[in-house]
Formats: C-alpha cells, structure tokens, sequence
C-alpha cells in the first residue's frame, strides 16, 4: 500500500465579506471551500479540475497556509499544517511546494533569475556558494530556459518563459509534494510536454507527489493518476482519470468533457456541446440542495432540496442524486 | 481594403546583453469581421508583435526598426499622439496575457471597467456603469451588481481574466487584439467567451487577433492562422488547411506535441534543443538546429522567406520550398 503523504480533512475557507468604509460589517462569506476530504498518496498525481472561481487555488493556497482556514486539517506526513508555527512552516516548504497561477506576480521584479533560484539554494543550504551557479544553470535548463538568460529580470521574459522560471524556483529544493496551480496553461505545446515529463519523471523517479490545476483537460488526463472535480468549493466526482474524464457520470463533469476543444477544425465546428444554462452561481449565496441544480439538464425537485453527499458510486465518488438513473 | 496591414515589423530590444531581434520581420493583413490565430514557440514575438501595434513597447530596451501598420489609413507606428489616442482603447483594444499586471490593483474593477468608456464616449457615470454592469454579465461573472466594487485580488484568476475581457470589449472596438484571453478559464466558461466574441464579430464586424497555444480553440475559432518561431512567421494558413496539410517542419512538431494525441503515461513528444538565441544574427533558417529534416542548405547564407503554396497557404521552409519535402 502506498503510503498516504497529504491529508486534507474536512477543509474550509470563507472569506468575510464586509460593507461600509469606517463601520465595517461582515455581510456575509464566500465559502471558497467549503468541506473538501482528499487524501494524496506518494508518488501520486492528483488532477484538479473545475469551473473558474470554484476554489481550486484557494484550496492550494489553504495547503500552503497562505491563507487562513476557517476549519479543517491538513496532514503531511502525520504532521498538523494548520497548527505549526512560522518557524516550522519554513521548514515543512522544503517539502511542500507551490506553482503560483500568475508567474509574474509571484517572482520578485527586481530579482534576476539567479538570484530567484540561488535564494532557496543557499537558504536550506542545498549546495554551496561555490556550487550555486551550476546548479541554478541545471536547474535552468531542466525547464528548458538557456542558462544564457542568468542575468535577466523577470520583465524581460516572455509569459511562458517566466512560468518557466516560476517552475524552476518550486523544483529547486526537492520537494516532496508540489501544489501546481496552472502550470503549463501559458506554455506552447511543445514545451508544456516537456515540462509534463520532466513533472512525470520526478514523479516516477523520486516519488514526488504533485496536485495538478489545470483547465486543459487532455493534459490533466495525460498526467493524472486520479482526477477530482470540484464546483463552488466541493468535490463532486473523484476518480480515476480515465473514469472521470471518458465517463463521467456527475452531469458537471459531463458538460465539461463535452467542451473540450480538439485540434481538428472540422470536428469542432460540427460538435455538440452541452452548453450549461444561467450564470455560475454565487458563492456568496448558494444554491439550495445540489449547488448545481439551477444549471443540472437533469434536476428533478429533489436535487433542490436534498444535498448530495459524496459517495461511491461506479467505481469512483460522486455526489450526485440522480447518479444511478443518468 | 483590410482593416489593419502589417508590413515588415522589426523590433528589437537593445540589452546588455546585446540586441534581441525579438519581432524581425513580420507582416500580416485581417479583414474586417476576420480571426486571426497567432500560435508559436513561447518567446518568439507573438506579445511583441501585439504591444508594437499598440504602442507599448518600453522604450529604451525597446525600439521598432522598421515596418508599418495601417490602420484605416493610419499609420499605427507612426502617426501622432493625438490620432493615436483616438484610436487605441477605442476603435482598437487588447486583452492582455497577464490579468494581474495590467488590472491595477489599488483601483476598484468598477473604476477600471468605466475608464475607457469615460475617456473615448460622452457619457454620464451611471450609464457608464451600467454598460460595466451589462458587460461582466456578459462574461459570465454572477453577483455582478456587487462583486463590480471589488478589488481584483478578491477575484479568482479567471474571474480577473473575464474583467480584462469585459474591459476591451466594452467600447466595441473594430479591432480586438486578445493575448491568450482563455488560458485561466474553465472550457465551459471559456466557450462562453468564445461564443460572445463570436456574436460581437458579427454584430459590429469587429477584426480579431488571437494568440493562444490552445490549437484546440483555434481550431474551432480561427479563420487564418499564422505560426511564429523565433520572430518570423514560419508558416500561413487557412484553419483547414493548416491543421490538414501542415507544411514547415516546426508547425509539424508542434502538432506532433499536442497531448490528446498520443497515448496515456507515455512520454510526450517535444522538440528537442532550445528556443533560437536571436541575439546573435543566424545564417539561414533559425528552425534548423532543432529541425528533423534540416541539412547543409538549412544553414546557408539564403533567409528563408515566406512562398506562397497556393491563394492560402505561404511558408518558409527551404527544403518543402525546393521540394524535396
Ligand atoms: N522588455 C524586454 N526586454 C528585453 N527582452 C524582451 C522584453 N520584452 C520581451 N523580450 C523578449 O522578446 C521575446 C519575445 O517575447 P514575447 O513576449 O513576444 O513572446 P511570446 O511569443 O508572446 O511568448 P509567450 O507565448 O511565452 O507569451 C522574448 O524572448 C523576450 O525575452
Ligand atoms: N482574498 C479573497 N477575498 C475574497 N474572496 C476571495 C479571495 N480570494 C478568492 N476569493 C473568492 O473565492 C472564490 C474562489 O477563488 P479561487 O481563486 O480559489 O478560484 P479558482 O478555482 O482558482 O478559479 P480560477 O480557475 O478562475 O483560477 C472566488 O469566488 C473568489 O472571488
Ligand atoms: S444532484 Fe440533481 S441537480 Fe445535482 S447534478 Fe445530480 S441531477 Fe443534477
Ligand atoms: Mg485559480
Ligand atoms: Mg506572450
């Protein structure tokens, strides 16, 4: 049995959301997540999909602490994230890892790539003053940057090489579990493959875990082991890639599989797909019952007043009340 | 008459490190009412191309050599302040790649969204921010009426994305010029956008330049597509006919890469070697380092430029070129 090394258990973050300038109330919260169990295996990759806004980053970000939960654990390795304090944290991100959606926004603008990439280096001490500069020019061209590009800032980059370099920064240390928010979305597909194996190799190699955002799916099902889905801040199917992703059976997942654009002009101007009616809805407020009611092709009065829980169903976990008729 | 022409764009930025021949020789035309897919290596000049038609390179490292861009007689690259103010932001405006780098963060989405209406149109506030409040509708954003007074790092990566969208396309402009506009987007959420940039096309005849490395979404949104490596377009196409019949050596690799083609847990394909350093000037094609096929000729003083195949369909490969490909 692989040993379980990430733990979420009954996961929350709500965001207050207040009125008024010099008297501020709270009016209310968005439950960006709202109750997730997950369990990530060594070596494992995780998929995590779903609709913009439904809390895949915030959840990421819960992770790694940046922002504060509201209830709920996460365990690496036995070890309790939620109460560890700053000095501890610094020790548990050698271990744990994040790949930020924005590259830009998460490297330093006055910092050149040696510099991004040396810090955590001589930080944790991994090699020597002397050793840095091969290491950093290793680690350059593991994600494909020519080590030419040393000297430069982060401005002088384009898109996709700066997510390079944001990927880099996270591989830098070893880490044992990486949070990889949108890794390859601003990459041409030829370098996204590369960086996708260089992703599947530390993962075969060195028994690195990986929680894998994306919105691609056909890169998402090329990588994953297992694929969860989520809408407004809960899983509602988890499976295994090729279950979630050629047989969905939760009718989120299956409009989402239905828009998967192909590289075929012919094929994509003659398909059908499952267009969702009304707006995502509010995380502020909400629906009643199955959060996907309003939108579902297939609700029936129940789905507006019974929640769904999430329960094995088909080889795989759903939440869905109308699975087994679907 | 096309809507925009483009001829012979060069822009360099001269660094440090010498000069980057970051664009180096670029032209292209779009139609009124046309797409216009732009795809290609990451770092070979696609954003440049975009930013030197809108003004944006910095200047210094940045400089545009030579070229022109005529916009409805106007020559985009060197006109006045003045016409270009009266054309940029209004009858042409740009999604940009980094949602975050282009939203100011200190201002409220409403105040940014109602900016451009306020500058180019004589209109009132309220009805500005009810034009605000119709567009974020359009793209999808619930809760509109209160979420338009947030700030953007209350907004998920996406919902950013969906506000830069609602921001260019709020003074319907004639020329849409899109960045990777849906790489932060669910592919639901994403065929929303698809389909509403769609219907302004047909409404107003708006011409659009997307660049994406999405050749799924090109497949299905694009008219033309042109395919860019270290510069220079390498190869031009109709949809079909690119996609079918692709020509140059690099849009085959690049093809060859996409994931959904090739079987599960299996290494991807990619193309071996790195990106062209286009500081230092390379006799013959720039592809022919990393290329299969490249031979001796490849690498010779002839600069491979673009030959027509057919009414539709131009390249720039030597060998496809002699026919020996
Ligand atoms: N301010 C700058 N100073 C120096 N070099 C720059 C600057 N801006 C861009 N470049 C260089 O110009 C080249 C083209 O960049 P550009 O942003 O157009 O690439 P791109 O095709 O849009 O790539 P991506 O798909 O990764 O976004 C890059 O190699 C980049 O390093
Ligand atoms: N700091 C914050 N304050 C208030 N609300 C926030 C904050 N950060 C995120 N949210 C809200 O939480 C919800 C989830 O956001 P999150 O960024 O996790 O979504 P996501 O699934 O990563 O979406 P995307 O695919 O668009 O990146 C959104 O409704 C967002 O507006
Ligand atoms: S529970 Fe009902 S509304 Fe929810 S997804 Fe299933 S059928 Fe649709
Ligand atoms: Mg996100
Ligand atoms: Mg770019």
């Amino acid at each position: 049995m692989p040993e379980t090394i990430l733990e979420l258990q009954d996961l929350k973050t709500h965001f207050p959301i207040y009125k008024g300038v010099l008297l501020k109330r709270e009016i209310g919260k968005v439950k960006a997540v709202d109750g997730v169990n997950l369990k990530v295996e060594q070596g494992e990759v995780l998929g995590l999909v779903g609709e913009s806004g439904c809390g895949k980053s915030t959840l990421a970000r819960t992770v790694m602490q940046l922002v504060h939960t509201t209830a709920g654990n996460v365990e690496l390795e036995g070890r309790n994230l939620t109460h560890s304090s700053p000095a501890e944290m610094l020790e548990i991100r050698r271990d744990l890892q994040m790949i930020f959606q924005d590259p830009y926004a998460s490297l330093n603008p006055r910092s050149t790539v040696f510099a991004t990439l040396a810090e955590p280096l001589l930080v944790h001490k991994v090699c020597t003053q002397k050793e840095v500069h091969a290491r950093v020019g290793e680690l350059m061209e593991t994600v494909g940057l020519a080590p030419r590009f040393m000297q430069k800032y982060p401005h002088e980059f384009s898109g996709g090489q700066r997510q390079r370099i944001a990927i880099a920064r996270a591989l830098a240390l070893r880490p044992k579990v990486v949070l990889a928010d949108e890794p390859v979305s601003a990459l041409d597909v030829s370098i996204q493959a590369q960086i996708l194996n260089l992703l599947a190799e530390l993962v075969k190699k060195m028994g690195l875990s990986l929680i894998f955002i994306a919105h691609d799916l056909s890169v998402v099902k090329h990588i994953s082991d297992r694929v969860a889905v989520m809408y407004l801040g809960k899983i509602v199917e988890l499976g295994t890639a090729e279950q979630v992703i050629e047989n969905p059976i939760h009718p989120y997942t299956k409009a989402l599989v239905s828009a998967i654009p192909t590289a075929n002009p012919d094929d994509e101007r003659n398909r059908k797909r499952i267009m969702l009616p009304g707006d995502p809805p509010s995380p502020i407020n909400p629906p009643a019952g199955c959060a996907f009611h309003p939108r579902c092709p297939y609700a029936t009065d129940e789905c507006k007043a019974t929640v769904p829980a999430l329960e094995t169903f088909a080889e795989r976990e759903v939440s869905c009340l109308r699975k087994a008729d679907i | 008459m096309s809507l925009l022409s483009v001829q012979d764009l060069r822009t360099y930025f001269h660094t440090r490190n010498g000069i980057y021949r970051a664009v180096d020789g670029v032209s292209f035309d779009l139609d009124a009412g046309e797409t216009l897919g732009i795809v290609g290596e990451s770092g070979s000049g696609k954003s440049v191309t975009c930013y030197s038609l809108m003004g944006l390179i910095p200047s210094p490292p940045g400089r545009i050599e030579s070229g022109k861009a005529l916009f409805d007689g106007v020559d985009l690259l060197n006109c006045t302040p003045k016409e270009a103010r009266s054309i940029r932001g209004k009858r042409i405006s740009m999604i940009f790649q980094d949602p975050m780098t282009s939203l100011n963060p200190y201002m409220r989405i409403s105040d940014q969204l109602i900016e451009p209406l306020m500058i180019h149109e004589d209109i009132t506030k309220a009805d500005a921010l009810k034009r605000a409040l119709e567009m974020l509708d359009a793209v999808g954003i619930n809760d509109a009426s209160s979420r338009i007074h947030y700030y953007p790092h209350e907004f998920s990566g996406g919902m950013r994305q969906r506000v830069m969208i609602a921001m260019a396309l709020i003074t319907k402009p004639e020329l849409l010029i899109a960045d990777e506009p849906t790489t932060a987007l669910d592919v639901t959420v994403q065929a929303q956008i698809l389909e509403l940039i769609q219907k302004m096309q047909q409404e107003i005849g708006m011409g659009v330049i997307f660049i994406t490395h999405d050749l799924g979404v090109v497949s299905g949104l694009c008219d033309r597509v042109q395919v860019m490596y270290g510069g220079r377009i390498v190869e031009t196409a109709d949809t079909r006919s690119l996609f079918y019949h692709p020509k140059h050596p690099y849009t085959r690799a690049l093809q060859k890469s996409i994931p959904s083609m090739q079987p599960k847990g299996t290494e991807l394909y990619t193309i071996e070697g790195l990106p062209p350093d286009v500081s230092k000037p390379q006799a013959g094609c720039s592809f022919a380092p990393r290329c299969e096929f490249a031979n001796e000729g490849c690498t010779s003083d002839r600069k491979p430029e673009l030959q027509d195949i057919n009414e539709t369909h131009r390249q720039s490969c030597l060998r496809v070129q002699s026919g020996e490909l």
